[in-house]
């Protein structure tokens, strides 16, 4: 189960890549990128179940970042709404080159 | 039995990450994710990680996404059913890509079970008996609170300043 659960994990973090790539709702792509945070955890997870218990202390501390990581994103994301009126990623291109 | 609940577990996790990415209504998408978490819990119990997948239900699928559903409602995004998917050549690239990191992942994961790596390690045996001994709860929280201590508590900053920084970005007048 061990090889299939690494396969799984490597689908869920090329889907997740795959809609960062493509969205263009910073939203969506937010979540894109929680699902490949997730994919990671599975297969520490899994691999956790052969190699001892400090694959599932990473899995969470894992999840302490998401939760950080999402309340200051979406924070950013609000302030962006604010300024812009929209939350599409193509108008945000003044770091773009 | 296990082997059936993984496939079936897998299956809805892939099918409702495609919903993810595909689904026009960002609310559709939040909620396709809530399904993928849950199915992604689900695997946690088969690998004996009974404590993550309590957590990834009431911490994930409960307190994040609804933060993400807050932030949609918030700003309305509701009712936006336009399709954002962009066409073209980027994401004829971006399939190329991610179909090639998959290829590659995917290709090394051959006999992963027997790779002699893994014999240096406890194996499902000397995990059953430590977490037959400690309970699941006991065997995490001791390495935590012992080795892992100060990355513990950095994580307590960690939230602090996110949660400093969050009111600060999101405030109308800094």
């Amino acid at each position: 189960m061990l090889v299939e659960a690494l396969i799984l994990s490597a689908i869920l973090f090329v889907v997740g890549m795959l809609g960062v790539l493509v969205r263009r709702n910073a939203i969506i792509i937010f979540l894109c990128v929680e699902l490949m945070l997730n994919a990671v955890n599975l297969s520490f997870v899994a691999l956790s179940r052969f190699m001892g218990i400090e694959g599932q202390i990473y899995v969470f501390f894992v999840m302490t970042v998401a939760a950080a990581e999402a309340a200051v994103g979406l924070a950013i994301i609000i302030a962006i709404f604010r300024h812009y009126e929209t939350v599409n990623v193509n108008n945000f291109n003044l770091l773009k080159w | 039995m296990i082997e059936i609940l993984f496939y079936i577990f897998a299956a809805v996790a892939v099918g409702s990450a495609f919903g993810v990415v595909l689904q026009k209504n960002p609310v559709g998408s939040l909620l396709f994710m809530v399904a993928t978490l849950a199915s992604l819990a689900g695997i946690f119990v088969l690998f004996e990680a009974h404590f993550l997948a309590a957590i990834q239900i009431i911490v994930y699928a409960g307190a994040i996404m609804v933060l993400f559903l807050f932030v949609i409602m918030l700003l309305n995004l509701g009712h936006d059913y336009r399709r954002d998917i962009q066409v073209g050549v980027g994401m004829v690239l971006a399939f190329a890509t991610t179909g090639l990191i998959a290829g590659i992942l995917v290709r090394q994961f051959g006999g992963a079970e027997t790779s002699p790596m893994l014999a240096a390690f406890p194996g499902p045996e000397g995990m059953d008996a430590l977490l037959a001994e400690q309970g699941i709860i006991g065997a995490i929280a001791r390495p935590l609170f012992t080795d892992y201590v100060i990355v513990f508590e950095l994580t307590g900053i960690l939230l602090l300043v996110a949660l400093v920084g969050a009111i600060a970005i999101a405030k109308r007048r800094v």
